[in-house]
């Protein structure tokens, strides 16, 4: 399938999801369906470096929580469209992958792993000093009622916006996956060294991947403080981020874009439930569980299943 | 800020002991990552079973915290083993550490985490011995016994497993296999055998280094995670398996701790750890005492 056509399902898809959600008209069902969707852009963007390119990023709530405060800091100071802001915090998230890749991408594979789990608690502790963006005692984020130019709730407004971004994050995935650029990763994935001694600009690669997949994440970060109206540093930069965002694309496959919207679906549907009626440390519970298991019975998640 | 000898000499000297202490957290770290090559993040998770187990066995039954330690062990020891076979046969021998072994370890870390918080809650749990309260003076020096005793436990635990590395005929075989497990091999030694009592080994030092931590702060299921950096950014800077090193630069994180959080305030503490990860993998991957 050509990617224009893809896109093209896609959009049908997203715009059938907004009519479904439309029809339905039940403001929590909106807060719900904004979860799932927030996960579909992450794992869809951790799978660009880790399922890809086999490096394991665990710094995830880092480069949310980039996203989420750029936007609180735009919002205290400036009066930006949210889509701009999306824009604005996602490329400070990208510039972050890239620094972080630059700094520890020519070690081994493990170094940069454990470089950005200590990443994402430099970070915090940035931001818990930092008095402007509330430090730890949190920001509030005053959500405005309605979007008027579109006539929607602002509830509405955000699971719009996640939404467009699952689009984009989708699409540019699958298209990674058949180019140039995907084929480079892959060879990264599989015989880095070999992949070095035939030409292949690793470093450049890996580079493009950190940066794509942190920006990705930085935009979905973005909306977070107008979702949650009250940011504070241990909820923004929390572990559940990260482990959700790696068991979905490993419980769906991460050799293809299909994978991580599969986790996402099942977990991200799976937890609200649980989340509402067990309890959400349970649900939790249940993530890391399937995570573990996963990778241990069904190396190739669900996708393996079906011979991908 | 006030700069005074005092609290320069007391900052260094707490620093020390501290170091101490972030040795024997570390240790295990430096066997499974250092010798084994096996990213165990979640050692810090095991380390808090650790100190849970002597919580309850203290609070219940009034037992030292480390003496349930020292007697819990092989427990850890067993745990260990078990852990290394999954590894070892879902991972290792598919050759897929890298992405799954590390998720892995993840999971683990984050099951661990949400299991202790379910069964214990979020507050801060401590244990009572006679060594906690009292504090030593030497002069303007302060030498807190809740600091020294873990320090010394945690000197003499290294200094026994370097021993059992050097001396034993299976201690020389985990250092050889860190180095060539093919050259182990040819000389009839298994090396699944060595890395699965090497790895069983360095989860039992978790139970010794969680009953420490409790003896030196409460503890609250997520305060893990800022041991994980810490214990890599020593493990790192140590240059990868050396105990030497590891002690060295765990006393030397001890000290900058320290020196931050007495005079820029205790909020800044977590970042020195991981600026100083950071920093020593992009300039000094291989150490200290790395060949560069």
């Amino acid at each position: 399938m050509k990617n224009p056509v893809f896109i093209l399902l896609l959009i049908v898809a997203a715009a059938l999801t907004f009519g479904l959600a439309r029809w339905v008209d039940n403001a929590y069902g909106y807060f719900a369906g904004y979860v799932v969707l927030q996960y579909i852009v992450l794992s869809t963007a951790w799978n660009i470096l880790g399922g890809y390119t086999g490096y394991v990023n665990f710094g995830i709530p880092a480069f949310i929580a980039v996203g989420a405060y750029s936007t609180v800091v735009l919002h205290k100071t400036t009066h930006l469209p949210l889509i701009v802001m999306m824009v604005i915090g996602g490329a400070l998230s990208a510039l972050l992958g890239m620094g972080t890749g630059y700094l520890t991408l020519r070690l081994r594979g493990t170094f940069f792993s454990i470089a950005t789990l200590a990443m994402a608690v430099v970070m915090q502790t940035l931001v818990t000093n930092w008095a402007f963006v509330g430090g730890s005692r949190g920001a509030y984020i005053i959500r405005p009622a309605k979007v008027d130019y579109l006539g929607l709730d602002y509830i509405q407004y955000l699971f719009l916006m996640m939404l467009g971004l699952c689009i984009l994050a989708v699409a540019t995935a699958r298209a990674i996956e058949k180019s140039r650029l995907g084929y480079g990763f892959a060879t990264i994935r599989d015989d880095e060294a070999a992949a070095e001694a035939s030409g292949v600009p690793t470093l450049k690669l890996k580079l493009i991947a950190c940066a794509l997949s942190g920006g990705f994440m930085g935009m979905a970060g973005a909306p977070l403080p107008y979702y949650v109206t009250y940011l504070d540093p241990a909820s923004a930069f929390s572990l559940s981020y990260a482990v959700n965002t790696i068991a979905m694309p490993l419980i769906g496959g991460t050799s293809s874009w299909l994978g991580p919207i599969i986790g996402a679906l099942l977990l991200g549907t799976l937890q609200q439930v649980a989340t509402v009626t067990i309890s959400s440390a349970l649900s939790l519970l249940i993530v890391g569980v399937l995570l573990v298991f996963f990778v241990v019975v069904a190396p190739k998640g669900i996708l393996g299943w079906f011979g991908k | 800020m006030d700069l005074s000898f005092d609290l320069l000499g007391n900052a260094l000297v707490s620093g020390l002991l501290l170091g101490g202490f972030y040795a024997a957290v570390t240790i295990g770290i430096s066997i499974s990552f250092g010798m084994l090559d096996i990213v165990n993040i979640a050692h810090p998770a095991f380390i808090l079973l650790g100190s849970y187990i002597a919580y309850i066995m203290n609070s219940n039954f009034g037992i030292d915290p480390i003496l349930v330690a020292i007697l819990a062990s092989p427990l850890f020891y067993a745990l260990g083993v078990v852990i290394y076979t999954i590894y070892d046969h879902a991972f290792e021998r598919r050759g897929d550490s890298a992405l799954r072994g590390l998720s892995f370890f993840f999971g683990l870390l984050f099951i661990t985490e949400v299991a202790l918080t379910l069964i214990f809650g979020v507050d801060y749990r401590l244990v009572e011995a006679s060594y906690i309260g009292p504090t030593l003076h030497f002069g303007v020096i302060d030498l807190p016994m809740r600091l020294l005793v873990p320090a010394l436990v945690s000197v003499a635990m290294m200094g026994g497993l370097h021993l059992y590395l050097s001396r034993t005929f299976i201690g020389r075989a985990v250092q050889a296999v860190a180095q060539d497990p093919l050259a182990l091999r040819l000389m009839a030694a298994d090396p699944s055998r060595i890395k699965r009592i090497a790895f069983g080994l360095s989860i039992a030092t978790a139970s010794i280094a969680g009953a420490v931590l409790i003896v030196i702060q409460p503890i609250e299921p997520s305060i893990g995670r800022d041991y994980i950096g810490r214990i890599f950014a020593i493990c790192v800077l140590g240059g990868l398996g050396s105990f030497a090193g590891t002690l060295l630069a765990a006393i030397i994180l001890g000290i900058m701790e320290n020196f931050t959080a007495t005079f820029f305030g205790p909020s800044w503490a977590p970042a020195v750890a991981f600026g100083f990860l950071l920093l020593t993998l992009a300039f000094r991957p291989s150490g200290i005492f790395g060949r560069a």
